[in-house]
């Protein structure tokens, strides 16, 4: 499952799409601590959080992830964009709570 | 052959604008000297939580980075307050982050358990009102 058929199934609203939404999502890890970020999710996971602050983009590089989702309707901060684009990491947002965009993105990627 | 490489990375105090900066670029450099995999990630957790922790707690350091054929050194050095109690700062969990830092996410405590636990050799030492130095050895 690509991030482009994700997001057309749950209605995400993309922000930027980084270097690309055809990037294959494999899993995914939902966290807003991000030390735990760092040690716990993996390459190509998909990232959960309500973190909207630029510090997101530096993980999701270094942990070369396939994207990171906003949930409960935030939006990036402006810093957090412009850093996304440059850095080519896809930027996803959902009015969905992290639970309930967990579930449902599990359930599409195991299909 | 027995090659070497070696680069330095200076890291601000209080400055988040740029966190995980040095980390990117070391994670970079490193890729271009053919690093992947397992070192390459556990690396990048160590730098990240070492360049955090100099923004959030120090006033200024640096990252050296040293590549040899058998591993990755790395040593970092700081000025800042330094830590009292080394034993109490490594328990997961144990933070002095204030509220500003946690709003960003940082402060769970878990920085310095997370490098010491993908490291091959991890030393620590501190004094009081001078700064902190962390010497961090994955082997490849
Ligand atoms: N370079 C440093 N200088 C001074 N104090 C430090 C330094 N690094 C860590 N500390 C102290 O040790 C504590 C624990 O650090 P650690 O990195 O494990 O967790 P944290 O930074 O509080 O949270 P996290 O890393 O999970 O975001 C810090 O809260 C701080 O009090
Ligand atoms: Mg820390």
């Amino acid at each position: 499952m690509n991030l482009t058929l994700l997001a057309e199934k749950l209605n995400l609203m993309v922000r930027c799409s980084g270097d690309g939404l055809d990037r294959e999502v494999s899993g995914g890890y939902v966290g807003d601590l991000l030390s735990d970020v760092m040690a716990n999710s993996k390459t190509d996971d998909l990232w959960i959080t309500c973190q909207s602050h630029q510090n997101i983009v530096a993980v999701s590089v270094l942990k070369e992830h396939a994207g990171i989702i906003l949930v409960l309707g935030k939006e990036p901060d402006k810093d957090t964009l412009e850093k996304a684009s440059r850095e080519g990491i896809p930027l996803l947002v959902t009015e969905l709570s992290g639970f309930e965009a967990a579930g449902r993105i599990y359930n599409l990627i195991n299909e | 052959m027995n090659r070497k490489y070696e680069f330095s990375f200076p890291v601000e105090g209080k400055n988040f604008d740029d966190a995980g900066k040095a980390s990117v670029e070391i994670k970079r450099l490193l890729k271009e000297l053919g690093i992947a995999g397992d070192v390459l990630r556990r690396t990048a957790i160590a730098t990240y939580e070492s360049e955090v922790n100099i923004i959030s707690y120090a006033w200024k350091g640096t990252i050296n980075v040293r590549v040899t054929d058998n591993n990755i050194s790395i040593k970092i050095q700081d000025s800042g307050p330094g830590i009292t109690d080394i034993e109490q700062a490594m328990r997961q969990g144990y933070s002095t982050a204030d509220d500003r830092i946690r709003e960003m996410g940082f402060g769970a405590g878990m920085g310095l358990f997370n490098i010491k636990n993908c490291s091959d050799g991890f030393e620590i030492s501190s004094k009081v009102n001078k700064g902190t130095l962390l010497k961090i050895l994955i082997n490849r």
